[in-house]
């Protein structure tokens, strides 16, 4: 099979026309900023609007289209004709590039995330060690925000920030590697493979989604992921109530939206490399249809298996969210207590245990 | 029952919530298409009884904020019997209550000796232009007509003198 992105194999068997390599490209382009903004979109809309305030027993934003359903585009709309404002002793060019880098690093993140058997934007053999390379790019975007607004919270939640993300960037790559064990690849396309072909003793009905031998690694790895989100319990650094959303203090308008789409766009991301890792990705058990490998799965798992992504997407999403809207904040040291001494031993352990099942399995 | 963990039993309550919310509706009212009534004694608007008011000037003196301004002056009016001397009255000019100004602490209400302000639980008065929060002597008098019936003394109370 040629690399081919959903959208070109979309064109591909619509109009059974060969997309020449540029078109292919501008569809990979495509692709992923669909991939990335449609995600963003519907958990804004979905978790943060609706099913936040449902959990605070309220109706949350009603006015704008049907149930509130335009809400975003009128927030996207305000943002946009807010003033741009950069404060006077900042560091201007990096003041103004840092939310960029946030965002960057979420679309590089997408890229290597297969949708289906032929849709995907990358089949890169190291898939899940890249993916987990990028994603710590963003402390950068942060770091640069934090120091360059010039102000003294933007710095403190900056600080705060980089010692959270760089210690629970370690669990979240422990966790990660015992899948890597288990499916002796590092390719995201091929853990995929490894889970729906497997079995379990035997019984191949449900395949082999790491969630059930690996679920010491994926609670620690969704634990790690809601700090790498800086999502509550693990908003220290944008602690609104004692740093006025931290490194975020200082932007206004256009930048902070870009700050916003990062967190939730990241927030999509990671929930479909979650459910890549853990649920099964894009597929279904082989053995309901008898297919073997990836060459001799059927084509309309192009167009299902983004349809069964989004899903699994949404349901990893809403455990994020659903902790989120639940607890509260973690003081800084319980935080870095609790990823040092807790999540990475936990994890290593997890490591050890899986890689002496593999052996003697 | 055995003991549910702390951590379990808070995403069972916001689980709970959202449930109760679905099928049950919110706590919260979509405010301009429908309203809650306030409490009958809510501090919404402070309205004036003209005709019992005699330029004391207790109110705007009590006031914290002073945000009332009393002007008046004194008149003659006829003797109250066949060949007396005719009365001095005081007759209000102007009685204004800036509401940007007010802090709804109700001792003017308090201290008004003729029972001339009263409170109206009526409280839809934003206006677009600050300075129309001035509310004059007419605006307060049509105030009057919110303004929620006296309750019911308590048995065996002194009733008022007339």
């Amino acid at each position: 099979m040629s690399s081919t992105p959903l959208a070109a194999v979309v064109v591909q068997s619509l109009f059974a026309v060969e997309v020449p390599y540029w078109g292919q490209s501008l569809l990979r382009v495509l692709g992923g900023i669909v991939a990335v903004l449609l995600p963003a979109g519907t958990i804004v809309y979905v978790f943060l609007f609706k099913m936040m305030s449902f959990m605070q027993s309220r109706l949350g934003p009603m006015e704008a289209g049907p149930y509130g359903s335009l809400q975003l585009v009128a927030e996207v709309g305000k943002w946009l004709q807010k003033e741009d404002i950069t404060p006077e002793r900042a560091d201007a060019r990096i003041f103004k590039m840092a939310p960029v880098v946030v965002l960057v690093s979420t679309f590089l993140l997408v890229a290597v995330v297969p949708f289906g058997p032929d849709a995907w934007f990358t089949d890169f053999e190291a898939g899940i060690f890249y993916a987990l390379a990028v994603s710590s790019l963003s402390v950068l975007g942060i770091l640069m925000a934090g120091w360059a607004s010039a102000n003294k919270y933007s710095l403190l939640g900056g600080l705060r920030a980089a010692g959270q993300l760089i210690a629970y960037e370690l669990p979240m790559v422990l966790a990660v590697i015992g899948v890597i064990i288990q499916a002796e690849t590092m390719n995201l396309q091929q853990i995929v493979v490894a889970q729906n072909a497997g079995s379990i003793f035997g019984f191949d009905g449900l395949g082999n989604p790491f969630i059930i031998t690996q679920l010491v690694g994926f609670v620690v790895f969704m634990i790690a992921v809601q700090a790498e989100l800086t999502q509550a319990p693990f908003d220290m650094p944008i602690a609104e109530s004692e740093l006025v959303s931290g490194y975020m203090t200082e932007y206004s308008g256009f930048r902070f939206l870009i700050f916003f789409i990062g967190e939730f766009a990241t927030a999509g991301v990671f929930s479909l490399i979650a459910s890549v890792l853990f649920l099964g990705g894009w597929g279904v058990p082989f053995a309901w249809f008898g297919w073997t490998d990836v060459d001799s799965v059927a084509n309309w798992v192009n167009i299902a298996g983004p349809i069964i992504m989004i899903t699994k997407m949404m349901l990893v999403a809403f455990v994020i969210m659903w902790v989120r809207f639940s607890y509260p904040r973690f003081r800084e040291d319980q935080l870095q207590k609790f990823a040092w001494k807790v999540l990475i031993p936990v994890s290593l352990g997890n490591i050890a245990l899986t890689s002496i099942f593999k052996v003697v399995m | 029952m055995a003991r549910v963990p702390g951590l379990v039993k808070g995403l069972g309550v916001t689980l709970g919530t959202l449930f109760e919310t679905v099928t049950k509706g919110a706590n919260t009212v979509q405010y301009p298409h429908e309203k809650e009534a306030p409490p009958t004694r809510a501090r919404g608007v402070i309205a004036l009884h003209e005709g019992n008011c005699t330029s004391c000037m207790l109110c705007a003196r009590s006031c914290p904020d002073w945000c009332i301004y009393i002007e008046g002056h004194k008149e003659l009016a006829p003797p109250r019997r066949e060949g007396g001397k005719p009365r001095q009255v005081n007759k209000l000019d102007r009685f204004d209550i800036d509401y940007a100004l007010c802090m709804y602490c109700g001792i003017c209400v308090e201290v008004c000796p003729f029972d001339a302000l009263f409170w109206s639980p009526e409280y839809e008065y934003s206006e677009p232009r600050i300075a129309d929060l001035l509310h004059d002597k007419a605006k307060l008098g049509e105030w009057m007509e919110t303004v929620p019936e006296a309750p019911e003394l308590e048995a065996g109370a002194d009733k008022k003198k007339k």
